[in-house]
């Protein structure tokens, strides 16, 4: 196959690529270059977007032998993912924008524009597994290395998007993906993870938002009360509600000890008013979730399913019953979760395998 | 095979050059020594002085050797700015289309408050608009100290009207750089006979070495030096000379200018035929750049609804090496500011690729690059509709 390998500059997609070039495949290295303008945009040496993560790319590319281009996605980039992470927050949402990412740029613009140019298919150094199942489709499964496992943030693709990818790394434990680095050597084998979203240099997203929203002059309310969910009372003030999350404890800034003498946590945010509702940790409970935007892997559930779920990033497995309904889904938790963000995607598992995803509009509890 | 249609970012050595320099490898000597063997190494600096000052006509003693175009470029623009005697000569006129060497050094002072800039625009064919430059230089004359246009083009090849800039400035006693990187071997290039005041040469672009050049600029001005040190190029230029590049960049100077005529033509016929059979494969593309006052080797394309840096892959696939003529600054392709002075739209001047013929291109190239192009421009503007979907 003709393999257009997508290399950020770090330790897995450089392996990756080594990999599907080792298997015979015909590849060729790109790296993405996602800000228009990278000094604005990050000047750390993690995460992705900058000068010496190309270089580093461009290296790995020379030792493994392929050639290497930088693909410029900004203006896509920025447009369906930063201009969404924004919005997002606005309305009181915490986005996934890794996942907005692989949905509209990675496996979307990339994997088009792949496509059109002759090549078969993209490998990303994503920890995830492809099967194909005995329907003959192919099915996204867990990797082997649990600590690492991406197919969380994979769970927007579909079955056309999964046909054309190449995930070399899934069966690999993330220690030796480094060991395997070295021994090839790749200079980016010790290089760090990237952990933080990749577009905020300094890791401060709440600084972050508060820049960007004045810029644009979104109309956020730049300020509001923080209220005790029992009582009503008014416990504190904020600069603004993009700042919470929900299930967020730290940085509340409330004086007044709750009436238990317990910590409590960010349950609601309200971006109209800018209200930011605050309770003890029992009130984060919830057992149901309204879904929106649903995206499947394979086909489509009909019936209800027994299933488990994923809500965040590296979150802990529920499990539930999903139940479809048009255009959307509903998800019933059999033991309750806590800490449930509208905006993060629900990733619906069957086992290893992903199900499909989507995205949670509102959670309840009975 | 690789079929190398790239020679305005850089060519391939002349074997002549390569084998002089070679030959220099082995011996020993820092020309500013005051042995033998220095003395050795200096006799070879100054005859290969003589030979560049013959090649380019000038005078040996206005041939100050730098590390190559963008150092000369920054001795002559902030050098001279420096160095200016008139504090109320504060103003340096440039074009749109200068390389980055010229319009940087320019952006920095005007940052910095060490000169005003204006830049000319240009016309559709990236050419200064004399009349345009004369109203300029009459509007306040006694206040602009340096008027610096480059010879010809590197993106679009479009030889500039450096005689009458020449002309014009002189009339009210402005000194004129130009860099001449792309024009040395390609057209004629007479130092005295135009007249400029400085002029920038690089060795790598006329079939010598990599970093080496020099800033030709007349005995009478004293650019303020970019490199302090030992002085060992009229106090202007510091650092040891290298004797092994100068002798490669002396070599290549003297074999390019003496074949200039004759190549010109040869390449400029294979370049006509070039653009000639892409026109026909993609009836489409849009010929960029001067048809009359240009470089030999240079063809530059539009085609429009693909994107040059798919192009530019899909034909690197195919052994073709061309460049998409855009500064890649960290990475992140930008849009010719060369174009966009010609007035092209953005999503043309993404759409560009610059094809640049030199001494060692043959007929077979130009056929490659014919069999190529069709397909290659087709995959490209699938994707560029696949890229545009949402």
């Amino acid at each position: 196959m003709k393999v257009l390998a997508a290399m950020s500059g770090g330790v897995d997609s450089a392996v990756a690529a080594a990999r599907a070039a080792e298997a015979g495949h015909e590849v060729t290295g790109i790296h993405l270059a996602l800000s228009r303008n990278p000094q604005s945009y990050r000047t750390g040496a993690r995460g992705c977007c900058t000068i010496e993560d190309s270089n580093d790319a461009r290296r790995a590319a020379d030792v493994i032998g392929i050639p290497f281009y930088i693909w410029d996605l900004s203006d896509r980039f920025h447009d369906d993912v930063v201009e969404d992470f924004m919005s997002e927050y606005a309305a009181g949402r915490t986005p996934n924008p890794c996942l907005r990412c692989n949905e509209k740029i990675k496996f979307a613009a990339v994997l088009d524009r792949a496509l059109a140019l002759g090549f078969d298919a993209v490998a990303t150094g994503h920890y995830a597994q492809l099967r194909t199942g005995a329907d003959g489709l192919t099915e996204l499964h867990r990797a082997v290395d649990a600590g690492k496992d991406q197919s969380y943030v994979l769970g927007v693709l579909t079955q056309e998007q999964l046909a054309h990818s190449v995930f070399p790394l899934g069966d690999t434990p993330k220690s030796a993906v480094r060991a395997e680095a070295a021994r090839r050597g790749l200079q980016v084998a010790a290089k760090p993870d990237s952990h933080d979203i990749c577009f905020i240099s300094d890791g401060d997203t709440g600084g972050w938002l508060g820049d960007k929203l004045a810029e644009r002059g979104l109309d956020v309310n730049r300020g509001g009360d923080i209220i005790d969910v029992d009582s009503g009372d008014v416990l504190g003030h904020h600069e603004g509600s993009w700042r919470f999350t929900v299930g967020q404890r730290k940085g509340l800034r409330i004086g007044t000890p709750a009436a238990d003498g317990r910590p409590r946590y960010v349950l609601d945010i309200e971006p109209v008013s800018g209200t930011v509702t605050v309770g003890s940790r029992e009130r984060l409970v919830i057992d149901g979730l309204d879904c929106i935007r649903p995206l499947w892997c394979g086909t489509a559930p009909r019936e209800p399913l027994i299933c488990t779920v994923q809500l965040r990033a590296h979150g802990a497995e529920h499990r539930a019953v999903l139940t479809p309904t048009d255009e959307s889904f509903t998800v019933a938790l059999l033991d309750g979760a806590e800490g449930v963000a509208p905006g993060q995607a629900c990733v619906v598992y069957d086992g290893t395998r992903v199900v499909g995803s989507g995205t949670i509009a509102s959670t309840r509890s009975s | 095979m690789t079929v190398y249609l790239d020679n305005a970012a850089t060519t391939p050595m002349l074997p002549e050059a390569a084998a002089a320099m070679t030959a220099q490898f082995a011996r020993v000597g820092n020309p500013s020594s005051l042995h033998a063997s220095g003395r050795d190494a200096r006799r070879t600096v100054e005859e290969s002085r003589e030979r560049i000052a013959a090649a380019l006509g000038c005078r040996p003693g206005e041939v100050v050797f730098t590390s190559g175009g963008t150092e000369s470029d920054n001795l002559a623009i902030k050098g001279l700015a420096w160095a200016r005697e008139d504090a109320s000569r504060d103003l340096v006129v440039s074009t749109a289309i200068e390389h980055h060497a010229v319009l940087d050094p320019l952006h920095w002072l005007e940052t910095t408050g060490g000169a005003r800039v204006y830049l000319m625009p240009v016309d559709r064919h990236g050419r200064l608009e004399i009349d345009a430059l004369r109203e300029v230089l009459a509007r306040e004359p006694e206040r602009v100290g340096l008027v610096s246009v480059m010879w010809a083009n590197n993106e679009v090849g479009t030889v500039q009207p450096v005689a009458d800039v020449v002309a014009m400035a002189h009339e009210h006693g402005i000194t004129v750089h130009t860099d001449a990187v792309q024009a040395i071997g390609q057209v004629p290039v007479g130092f005295a006979g135009c007249g400029v005041d400085a002029m920038t040469v690089s060795g790598h672009k006329l079939g010598g070495p990599f970093g080496i050049g020099a800033l030709v600029v007349r005995r009478e001005l004293v650019p303020t030096p970019l490199l302090h040190g030992g002085g060992q190029e009229r106090d202007i230029r510091s650092g040891t000379l290298d004797t092994p590049a100068i002798v490669g960049f002396a070599v290549a100077c003297e074999v390019a200018v003496r074949n200039q005529r004759a190549e010109a033509e040869r390449v400029s016929s294979l370049r006509d035929e070039l653009v000639r059979r892409v026109l026909e494969r993609v009836p489409d593309a849009v010929y960029n750049g001067d048809p009359v006052h240009r470089l030999p080797g240079n063809a530059h394309f539009s085609f429009p609804g693909a994107e040059g840096d798919a192009l530019l892959m899909l034909l690197d696939a195919q052994g073709v090496e061309c460049s998409t003529g855009s500064a890649c600054n960290a990475g992140v392709p930008q849009a010719s500011h060369v174009l966009l002075a010609m007035g092209a739209s953005d999503a043309d001047a993404r759409s560009s690729l610059r094809f640049t013929l030199g001494h060692e291109t043959t007929r077979a190239d130009v056929e490659a690059l014919v069999a190529a192009i069709g397909p290659a421009v087709e995959r490209a503007r699938a994707a560029g509709l696949a890229g545009s979907r949402t």
